[in-house]
């Protein structure tokens, strides 16, 4: 059932990318889409854990608020590098953090680096390093708005 | 294609440019590698998207539009996978941060990355 799904997914998104609908292309297009959901059914028991992405409106609410983050600390970095006295101070420190899972633990840390000014250098099991271009930087991600928005996904 | 259409898309492809030169500048004002990550970011997440949304309203509804849709997508999912794997690599190369007041790591001894 999940394997269907996938390759009905695969092959939504070939035939979207393709656009060309003639019988040699849609057969590769076909043997394609059978050799990577052979794959992912592989790799699923190599790892021992099938990837589940719970698609809801709490992650595109998420990620629209990420989005206007990600445009905000921009518009304060132009700022920041058109600024003839070049005003940064880079720091680089640990952040505890209590995100558990696996899921949580990759969309916070990619959601820090995502956002310019701050950089996941290391994850840990229970902290961060990061390397923020400006303590402020530093202190918003203390605060723990993301940190909160993301554990109430609870994904 | 309508004019306000025509309009919004052209102000997006000027506002990307702009921040890509912005980027650019960036790269070569800041004073370290990991720095100049946070500079090469600003085209990577910020520049590229407003260049693609722009190149979308021009291409209307097509094909092609989904095409630049989905590079969009996969430029904002595998940039930050990216930078961090540029970054871990420089640290695990002995690289170190720049910092402007050493002192101040107290809170934050690095932890080791080996």
């Amino acid at each position: 059932m999940r394997l269907l799904f996938i390759s009905g997914l695969l092959a939504a998104f070939w035939l979207l990318l393709s656009g060309h609908y003639v019988p040699l292309i849609l057969a590769l297009g076909a043997v394609s889409v059978v050799l990577v959901t052979w794959f992912v059914n592989r790799m699923d028991k190599v790892d021992g854990e099938p990837l589940s992405m719970r698609l809801g409106f709490g992650l595109v609410g998420y990620l629209a608020w990420l989005m206007w983050q990600v445009v905000l600390s921009n518009v304060t970095l132009a700022r920041r590098i058109w600024d003839p006295r070049l005003p940064i101070r880079p720091t680089w420190q640990r952040l505890d953090t209590s995100v558990s899972t696996p899921l949580e633990k990759t969309l916070y840390a990619n959601s820090i680096t995502l956002t310019p000014g701050t950089l996941t250098t290391d994850v840990k099991r229970d902290h961060f390093m990061i390397h923020s271009l400006s303590p402020e930087g530093m202190e918003d991600l203390r605060q723990g708005e993301m940190e909160g928005r993301i554990r109430r996904l609870r994904i | 294609m309508s004019v306000v259409i025509q309009w919004v898309s052209d102000i997006l492809l000027l506002a990307g440019g702009l921040l890509c030169v912005t980027g650019g500048i960036g790269l070569i004002r800041m004073p370290d590698f990991f720095s100049r990550v946070h500079a090469a970011g600003v085209t990577e997440t910020l520049a590229a998207p407003l260049l693609l949304v722009g190149l979308m309203l021009q291409l209307e509804w097509s094909l092609d539009m989904f095409k630049a849709l989905m590079v969009l997508v996969f430029i904002l999912a595998t940039n930050p996978t990216a930078s961090h794997a540029m970054a871990k690599a420089a640290l695990h190369g002995g690289l170190r941060p720049w910092q402007a007041d050493q002192d101040k790591t107290a809170g934050g001894a690095p932890s080791s990355n080996s």
